[in-house]
């Protein structure tokens, strides 16, 4: 077959350009645009160049809050990665029993955000919901306005709630595919139940893991709603997410400069650490680097 | 080490079997003796998997006994049965090295670690796997993978037998041929009871000293690949092994007179003579496309057969050949012309199989 050169072609990926360019490069280079000036009205604006991302940087309120974003996001991985994996290998695998089962564990995914966080608010509220009432019954004064151990239990609790049903999710889906024959042959090595899950059927898990980690380490790291509803960020700022203060700085304040800054050092962050959790995962599944191999 | 015999051994996968067609092994006996290497051949779905998983102990036959050394074993589970068993799709255990993979049935029942190590290197160097024994099993190639699966049978010395599930079937057909030959290799080595399921003659006959072969869930025959090929004991041996597979006529006896169909037949007395006493309809006889005699012009006591179509296969032709109502294959060897239009056959007297109901049944020759 002959083929022909014709430059022309590149025309072709114009409109893939142009959907990409409306989708995402133009609003983000609008935040950069932002980030790197200061602007008063219309005709009216300066150039700072990095001043807000050194400002933003330098920030102890964000600092506090980068901490506490990171610490929020690493509990409720924690968390919900051994449980997700624990419900999943004890759901059962046929019959009426797994279709109902995975209707009830799914049920929390299919709430929507600021749903979630009103019916944890009424939940925990001391005077009629059911579990602020009961563990003030029990002696407990509990009180997610006042304490902000209360105020992250429950919003670690809230979080473990709504998504581990994902993880949960993936690995059964997981561990629906592991060929019967590797149980098999693991029965026939007389291998222990913790041998076969250590030797098989985590690293089957290892692929949907990696999906669950990454979303559930995004998902997490951009939390808002749900404790937006729930504690306002209180008491005081101690449950105050990133996403929260970016909002009251961009929407509340109108600090246009240094929540663009603000926005894009959020944003590497998220893929940084997500680049590195991958990188991480993929690279334990390689050999160790050997002579002549 | 041990002898494996099954008693009135029988399997369904229904609740409630009734009819013959709902087991998947008809009830059976059969006797594996210890160190001998054994092939098991059917065709799919024969029920000859489900038979190596009760040996093994993962399926729990529904009546009958497995017994090791003539100890009943059914409700052990494979754990306890010192069994190894290999299956179709290589399993390894992707997150270990070759070594640990080795390793594993024997670390599982805490051997000390020298003893490991001297059986994993005995066994790696058996499958020529010691250049590998430090790579993840995970990055390996499907051959390698399967010798791998293989290694971690031969580990353990205490198995009382291997079995093995068509465990060629994902290998490239020039290394199957090395594979196998490295199987026969440790079985004289370290003289192991195996049983080789497979659906392919060549590898069953390659491999074993003596073949059984399923059919419905019913070991039809048992013999060396001699016996099998020269006296099929049942009409679905006579098709399933050999290339092109046994001739088989219906006949009748019609005045004394041996007929397929309105065609006689000329053949030996005895043929006709056995067949007085025979009270079914259901009457064949089978010769091997190897043991006709194909002549270019009538001979005493052959028959007239149109040659329909003649396939060369190089070494050998295979003659396609149409006597009255009945349609038959010949084989003969390169050197012989292959005859055009009209042959003469001859079946000689003690190549022919007198089969009453599916079954052999012996002729006395005169």
């Amino acid at each position: 077959m002959n083929k022909v050169q014709n430059n022309r072609a590149w025309w072709l990926i114009l409109p893939m350009l142009l959907l990409v360019a409306f989708s995402a490069i133009i609003p983000l280079m609008t935040v950069v645009n932002y980030s790197v000036q200061d602007v008063f009205d219309a005709n009216t604006r300066f150039f700072t160049g990095t001043e807000w991302f050194k400002e933003m940087l330098n920030d102890p309120a964000l600092q506090a809050a980068v901490l506490r974003q990171f610490a929020f996001s690493l509990t409720v991985l924690a968390i919900e990665v051994p449980l997700g994996i624990g419900i999943a290998l004890i759901m059962p695998k046929r019959g009426w029993q797994a279709s109902a089962v995975l209707i009830l564990v799914t049920m929390p995914l299919l709430i929507p955000w600021n749903v979630v966080g009103s019916i944890w608010q009424i939940f925990t509220r001391g005077d009629i919901g059911l579990m602020g009432w009961s563990l003030r019954e029990l002696g407990y004064g509990y009180n997610i306005t006042a304490s902000p151990v209360d105020a992250w239990a429950t919003i670690i609790l809230m979080d473990v709630w709504h998504w581990t049903p994902l993880i949960a999710l993936l690995c059964y889906s997981g561990l629906r595919s592991i060929p019967d024959a590797y149980y098999q042959a693991a029965r026939i090595d007389r291998a222990s139940q913790w041998a076969v899950f250590r030797h098989i059927q985590l690293p089957k898990l290892t692929n949907v893991l990696v999906i669950g980690v990454l979303l559930r380490f995004m998902h997490s790291f951009m939390i808002y709603a749900e404790p937006f509803v729930l504690t306002g960020g209180g008491p005081g700022s101690s449950t105050t997410f990133l996403s929260q203060s970016l909002t009251t700085m961009a929407i509340g304040q109108q600090d246009l400069g240094p929540s663009a800054a603000f926005s894009l050092i959020y944003f590497l962050i998220i893929l940084l650490v997500s680049w590195v959790f991958y990188t991480a995962i993929m690279n334990m599944q390689k050999d160790k680097k050997q002579e002549g191999a | 080490m041990a002898e494996i015999a099954l008693k009135s051994l029988a399997h369904s996968y229904l609740p409630n079997p009734t009819k013959p067609g709902d087991y998947a092994i008809r009830e059976m006996n059969h006797v594996w003796q210890q160190g001998g290497a054994y092939a098991l051949l059917g065709p799919s779905g024969c029920g000859k998997s489900t038979l190596l998983n009760i040996i093994s102990g993962l399926l729990e036959p529904s009546s009958g006994e497995v017994l090791f050394d003539g100890e009943r074993v059914n409700s052990l589970p494979p754990e306890a049965r010192n069994i190894a068993q290999v299956f179709q799709f290589p399993v390894v255990y992707d997150t270990m090295t070759v070594y640990d993979n080795l390793a594993f049935p024997l670390r599982n029942v805490k051997t000390p670690e020298d003893r490991v190590h001297e059986r994993v290197m005995e066994v790696a160097d058996a499958l020529e796997l010691t250049p590998h024994l430090k790579r993840k099993a995970k990055n390996l190639s499907a051959d390698e993978k399967q010798k791998v699966s293989m290694g971690r049978g031969l580990v353990r010395d205490d198995v009382s037998a291997i079995l093995f599930d068509e465990p060629l079937t994902v290998i490239d057909p020039q290394l199957k041929w090395k594979l196998r030959r490295k199987l026969k290799e440790i079985h004289q080595r370290f003289e192991i009871t195996m049983v080789y399921v497979t659906h392919d003659q060549l590898e069953a006959s390659t491999f074993a000293d003596k073949i059984a072969v399923m059919y419905e869930g019913q070991v039809v025959q048992f013999g060396t690949p001699r016996e099998l090929f020269e006296a099929p004991n049942h009409t679905f041996v006579g098709y399933f092994i050999g290339s092109p597979g046994m001739n088989f006529i219906d006949v009748s006896l019609r005045n004394g007179r041996v007929m397929a169909g309105e065609t006689e037949l000329h053949i030996g007395r005895e043929i006709a003579k056995a067949l007085q006493d025979v009270r079914t309809t259901n009457v064949k006889l089978g010769i091997r496309p190897e043991f006709i005699e194909v002549h270019d012009t009538a001979v005493e006591g052959s028959m007239a057969v149109d040659v329909e179509h003649v396939q060369d296969l190089g070494t050998y032709s295979i003659l396609y050949l149409k006597l009255g109502e009945t349609s038959l294959k010949a084989r003969i060897e390169e050197e012989q012309d292959a005859p055009v239009g009209k042959a003469y056959l001859r079946f000689p007297n003690d190549r022919v199989g007198l089969y009453v109901d599916e079954f052999r049944v012996e002729v006395p020759h005169e």
